[in-house]
C-alpha cells in the first residue's frame, strides 16, 4: 500500500536543494556547539533534521527516514534540555550529520551505502536519547503511512446498521472553526440520515452569544457504515463535543426516522446557528446561511505569492547560455564602436556622432547587464569552505590531532566556475596542513601551545580579486629539510644561498614532496605543484610565507571570475595579443643603454637596479615584422607568479579593454603561454597570454633567476621542455641578478596594477 | 475557487501541498512561516489554513493563535500537517484552536478530502 508517489517525484530536486541548504545551514551551527548551544541554534538544527525526516517520508527514502528519526528524537531532548552537550555527544552528533549528509547523497544518487552503514550511529543516538530521558520513547520504525479509506468505500459492506449518534458541542467548538453543518453533511454521504435539532439551550436572542454553541443534535443513520467511519467524521472534535453512536443491525428495510426529524440528503441542509465572527464583528446579524460566508478571493496577485520566495533556482545552463549572449552583444557592440569610429566623419558625420553616442550609451548599459550576469554566476565561498570541517575532523580523527578550524569571510562571492575549481586545490592545501603543519597534542604541549590546532581559512576581496588563505599555527616549514630535500633532487645547487622565502617556495617545485614516506593523507601523488598549476590554470597565484614553530600560510590569490578580464591590448606585428591588466606591473619605453644582452641568455631590462628578463613576444609566438629592438617598441613588466617580474617586449600598446574569454580548450587546444582566446572589436580574433605560461616557456627553460640563486638547475625541470611550445626561444633568459629579486615578493599584498 | 493558505518552512513540502490542492480544484497561496502567514493573510482572506508546526520566526502553535484572535481571520479552518512523532505538539495546536490536523507524509487523497471536510 504505497502513496502514489509519481506525480511528486518532481520535487524531488527541490527536497535534495532544501537538503543541502539545511545541511550548509547546520555545518557551522554544529561545529560550534560546543561553545554556542543556545535554544535558537538548537532550534534550527532540529528543523533541519525535521524537514529533511519529513521529505524523506514524503519519497520514500526508508534509510534516510530511519536515520534522521534517531537523531531528530535525541535532538528534541537536546532542544528540550532533557539532556546536555558532553564532548561526545558532540562528537556524536557531528559524526551523525555526516551520516545524514552521506545518506541524503545515497537517496539523490540512488547510490547504495553500504547495508547497515547507519545501524551503529542509530543504536549509539537511540542510547543517547534513552540515557537522557528514560521516559523517550525509542525510536520507532519508520512511521508507516495507512491510508483511511474515504468516501464510498469508507462503508462496511456487512449487513445494514442502524446508528443513532448524539452529538453536543461544547460551547466553544466554534472557536476551532469547527463547522457542525459540515459534519451533519458528511455524516449525510455514508447513508440515510435523519436529523432532528435541539434547541433547548439556545437563550433568547438578547443572551446569545454569536460565538458559542447551543444547538445539539440527533442523527439516525441508516446504512452500512462502520462505527469507526462516523468516529472519524468527527475526529476532529471529539475532544470539544459529548458524542455517543449506539449501533444496532437492522435486519429489515429503513424504517422511519425520529418523529419529526428532518430528512437529511446531502447538499441540502438547513441553516443552523451560524457561528460567523467575521459577521459580528462586522455588526451582521449572526445568524446567517452559510452562502453568506462566501469570500472575496484573488484579490491577491500571483506576484505578491511569488514575493514570499526570496530566491528561485535557476538551471547553471540558462545563465551561461545568457552569459554567453551577453559575451556576444559585448563584442558585437565593441565591433560596431569600431566601425562607427573608422567611418567617423566620412559620408555622414551627423549620424556617425549621434550613433557613436548611442553606442556609447549601449556600451555602458552592456557593462552593466554583463556585470548584472556575471553577479548571478556568483556565490559565496561558502560552498566550498563548508566541506572543509568534515575533512578536517576526518584526517584530524586519522592522524590522531586535534584541530579546530575556523573560517571566515564564507560570504566573499566568486564566480561559480572558480569555486568549482578551487575545490581541489583547497582540500589539498588543508590536507597538507594538517600533515605536515599541525603537529600531534604532545608536540604541541611539548612547544608551549594549546593543545588543539588551529586552522583558518579565510577569503576576501583584495584589488579586484579574491584572496583565499589557509593559515595554521602548527610547526612551519622545515627549512633546512626542504632546502635538504632540494638539493638532493637536484633542484638547488649545493650550497646554494636561498632566502628564507625562496626556501618556502621551494615546495612548489614540481617533483618536490618531502614526505619521506608516501602518506595517505596529502601524499596522494599529487605534489604542491600540481596545485600551483591548478591555481595558475584559473588566472591565480599561490604562495606560502612561514614561521618556524609559529605556523604556515598559503595564500591564494583568484580573479573573480573566468568569464571577462580586463586586457591590454598589445601589437606584435600584424597581431594583437591581450594581457591581462591584473599581471601587469608597469610598461616604459626603455632606453637603448638600459638593455642589456647577456651571452647565450638574450636580453635583460636594468630598471631602478634591477635586471628583469625580457621575452620578445614575436620570438615566442614566431611572428614577422615585429620590432626587434626594445628600445624602440615597448616593455610590458609582468608579474610572472614564482618567476618574479619579466618584461614583455611588444611593439606598440593599443588599448584597455574588458574581453570576453573564449576557451581554447574547448574550441582547439591547450597551447603554451596561452590561456584564451577573445574577438577584438575589428572582429579579429585575439590570444589571451598566459602570463606564468610565457614566463615558464620563454624565460624558465634557461634558468631564470639561476644565477642570483647559484643554482643554475633551480626551476628548470618541468618548466616548458623545449618543443613542448612551438616558438619558444631557447636562450632567452635569466641573466645575472641580483638575489633578492621579486621571486620572494609576496603576492596578493599588490594592489592592482 | 477557494484559497487555501499552505504555510511550511520547506519548500519542497509547500510545493507538494500546492500542487495536491491544485489537483484538488483549491487556490494554493504559500507562506515560508507564521510571520509571513499573518503578512498573507493581511493581504486578504482564505478559505483555509494548512500549516506546519516546527518553523521559524514564528511556530505554527504561535500562527493558530494569532489567527485566533484576529477578528478578520478567526473563524477560518485551519489544519496542522504534522508528523506522527509530534503528538504533543499536536495537542497543543488543538488547543490553541487548530480545526484539524493532517499527517506527513500526507496521502493527496486525504488531504484534499480534509480541506473539503472542513471548508465552508
Amino acid at each position: 500500500m504505497t502513496i502514489a508517489a509519481d506525480p511528486f517525484d518532481q520535487f524531488k530536486v527541490t527536497f535534495f536543494d532544501e537538503c543541502q541548504d539545511s545541511l550548509s545551514i547546520c555545518e557551522p551551527l554544529l561545529a560550534n556547539l560546543d561553545q554556542n548551544a543556545d535554544d535558537e541554534t538548537l532550534n534550527t538544527i532540529f528543523r533541519a533534521v525535521h524537514s529533511i525526516k519529513g521529505g524523506a517520508g514524503a519519497f520514500n527514502f526508508d534509510r534516510l527516514v530511519r536515520f534522521t528519526h534517531a537523531l531528530e528524537t535525541a535532538l528534541d531532548l537536546l532542544r528540550s534540555h532533557k539532556t546536555s552537550l558532553d564532548r561526545d555527544a558532540h562528537k556524536l552528533l557531528l559524526r551523525a550529520f555526516d551520516m545524514q549528509g552521506d545518506l541524503v547523497a545515497a537517496a539523490r544518487t540512488g547510490g547504495a551505502l553500504p547495508a547497515g552503514a547507519e545501524g551503529e550511529l542509530i543504536a549509539e543516538l537511540e542510547a543517547w536519547s534513552a540515557s537522557a530521558d528514560s521516559a523517550a520513547a525509542p525510536a520507532e520504525a519508520a512511521f508507516p503511512f495507512i491510508p483511511v479509506a474515504l468516501g464510498a468505500g469508507r462503508g462496511d459492506p456487512q449487513a445494514p446498521v442502524r446508528h443513532r449518534i448524539r452529538f453536543t458541542p461544547h460551547s466553544d467548538l466554534f472557536r476551532k472553526a469547527n463547522e457542525p453543518l459540515l459534519l451533519l453533511r458528511e455524516l449525510a454521504s455514508l447513508g440515510a440520515a435523519s436529523v432532528s435539532v435541539d434547541l433547548g439551550k439556545l437563550p433568547t436572542l438578547d443572551a446569545i452569544d454569536p460565538e458559542a454553541a447551543y444547538l445539539s443534535w440527533t442523527i439516525v443513520l441508516d446504512g452500512s457504515a462502520s462505527k469507526a467511519a462516523i468516529e472519524e467524521v468527527f475526529e476532529f472534535v471529539t475532544d470539544d463535543c459529548d458524542l455517543s453512536i449506539e449501533s444496532e443491525e437492522t435486519p429489515g428495510g429503513l424504517p422511519g426516522a425520529l418523529p419529526g426529524a428532518l430528512a437529511l440528503r446531502a447538499n441540502e441542509i438547513p441553516p443552523a446557528v451560524e457561528p460567523n465572527p467575521e459577521a459580528a464583528a462586522t455588526e451582521v446579524p449572526p445568524i446567517a446561511p452559510p452562502g453568506v460566508n462566501a469570500k472575496p478571493f484573488g484579490r491577491r496577485s500571483s506576484d505578491q505569492e511569488a514575493a514570499a520566495q526570496a530566491t528561485i533556482r535557476v538551471d547553471l545552463d540558462k545563465i551561461d547560455r545568457l552569459a554567453n549572449m551577453v559575451g556576444e552583444i559585448v563584442i558585437t557592440q565593441a565591433m560596431l564602436t569600431q566601425q562607427i569610429g573608422d567611418q567617423n566623419g566620412a559620408a555622414n558625420p551627423e549620424m556617425a556622432q549621434g550613433l557613436a553616442q548611442g553606442l556609447e550609451q549601449m556600451a555602458l548599459l552592456t557593462r552593466e547587464l554583463q556585470e548584472s550576469v556575471m553577479a548571478i554566476r556568483a556565490q559565496p565561498v561558502k560552498s566550498v569552505f563548508q566541506r572543509m570541517p568534515r575533512l578536517v575532523r576526518e584526517i584530524g580523527t586519522q592522524l590522531g590531532k586535534e584541530v579546530r578550524m575556523v573560517t571566515s569571510g564564507e560570504a566573499t562571492e566568486i564566480d561559480k566556475t572558480v569555486i568549482e575549481q578551487l575545490a581541489d586545490p583547497l582540500t589539498h592545501l588543508v590536507r597538507n596542513a594538517l600533515d605536515h603543519g599541525l603537529e600531534g597534542p604532545e608536540e604541541r604541549l611539548a612547544a608551549g601551545k594549546r593543545r588543539e590546532g588551529t586552522l583558518l581559512l579565510s577569503a576576501e576581496h583584495r584589488g579586484g580579486r579574491i584572496l583565499v588563505e589557509i593559515t595554521d599555527d602548527g610547526r612551519g616549514i622545515n627549512r633546512p629539510r626542504v632546502l635538504a630535500k632540494a638539493q638532493e633532487k637536484g633542484l638547488v645547487a649545493q650550497g646554494a644561498q636561498l632566502s628564507d622565502a625562496e626556501i618556502d617556495n621551494l615546495i612548489f617545485l614540481p617533483g618536490f614532496s618531502t614526505a619521506d614516506t608516501v602518506s595517505s593523507i596529502s601524499g596522494r601523488g599529487v605534489g604542491m605543484d600540481v596545485v600551483r598549476r591548478n591555481i595558475q590554470a584559473l588566472g591565480g597565484r599561490v604562495t606560502v610565507t612561514s614561521q618556524p614553530g609559529l605556523g604556515s600560510r598559503f595564500a591564494l590569490s583568484l580573479p573573480l571570475t573566468l568569464a571577462v578580464l580586463d586586457g591590454l591590448v598589445v601589437a606584435v606585428g600584424a597581431e594583437s595579443y591581450i594581457v591581462p591588466i591584473t599581471a601587469i606591473v608597469e610598461s616604459l619605453r626603455p632606453r637603448r643603454e638600459d638593455v642589456h644582452a647577456v651571452v647565450g641568455r638574450g636580453h635583460v631590462l636594468a630598471i631602478r637596479g634591477q635586471y628583469v628578463p625580457l621575452v620578445y613576444l614575436h620570438d615566442f609566438f614566431q611572428i614577422r615584422n615585429a620590432e626587434p629592438d626594445a628600445s624602440r617598441g615597448i616593455v610590458v613588466i609582468v608579474e610572472c607568479d614564482q618567476r618574479g617580474h619579466i618584461g614583455l617586449v611588444v611593439d606598440d600598446l593599443l588599448g584597455q579593454q574588458q574581453v570576453v574569454v573564449k576557451s581554447l580548450e574547448e574550441n582547439y587546444h591547450a597551447i603554451e603561454g596561452v590561456g584564451g582566446a577573445t574577438i577584438l572589436g575589428n572582429g579579429r580574433v585575439a590570444l589571451i597570454l598566459d602570463v606564468a605560461g610565457v614566463g615558464a616557456s620563454g624565460v624558465g627553460a634557461s634558468g631564470l633567476g639561476a644565477p642570483g640563486l647559484g643554482a643554475p638547475g633551480f626551476g628548470a625541470p618541468g618548466f616548458g621542455a623545449p618543443g613542448v611550445t612551438p616558438g619558444v626561444t631557447p636562450g632567452t633568459g635569466g641573466p645575472a641578478r641580483p638575489a633578492a629579486l621579486h621571486t620572494a615578493t609576496p603576492r596578493g599584498e599588490r594592489g592592482q596594477a | 475557487m477557494k484559497r487555501v493558505l499552505t504555510v511550511d518552512d520547506s519548500k519542497t513540502m509547500r510545493d507538494m501541498v500546492a500542487f495536491t490542492l491544485k489537483n484538488g480544484g483549491f487556490a494554493p497561496v504559500e507562506a515560508v512561516d507564521g510571520k509571513d502567514a499573518l503578512r498573507v493573510l493581511g493581504d486578504g482572506p482564505v478559505d483555509c489554513v494548512i500549516t506546519d508546526l516546527n518553523m521559524p520566526n514564528m511556530d505554527g502553535i504561535d500562527l493558530i493563535k494569532a489567527i485566533r484572535l484576529d477578528p478578520k481571520h478567526r473563524s477560518v479552518p485551519i489544519l496542522m500537517l504534522t508528523t506522527e512523532s509530534d503528538a504533543a505538539k499536536k495537542d497543543a495546536g488543538k488547543q490553541a484552536g487548530a480545526t484539524g490536523w493532517l499527517v506527513k507524509p500526507f496521502d493527496p487523497d486525504k488531504l484534499v478530502a480534509t480541506v473539503r471536510k472542513v471548508c465552508p
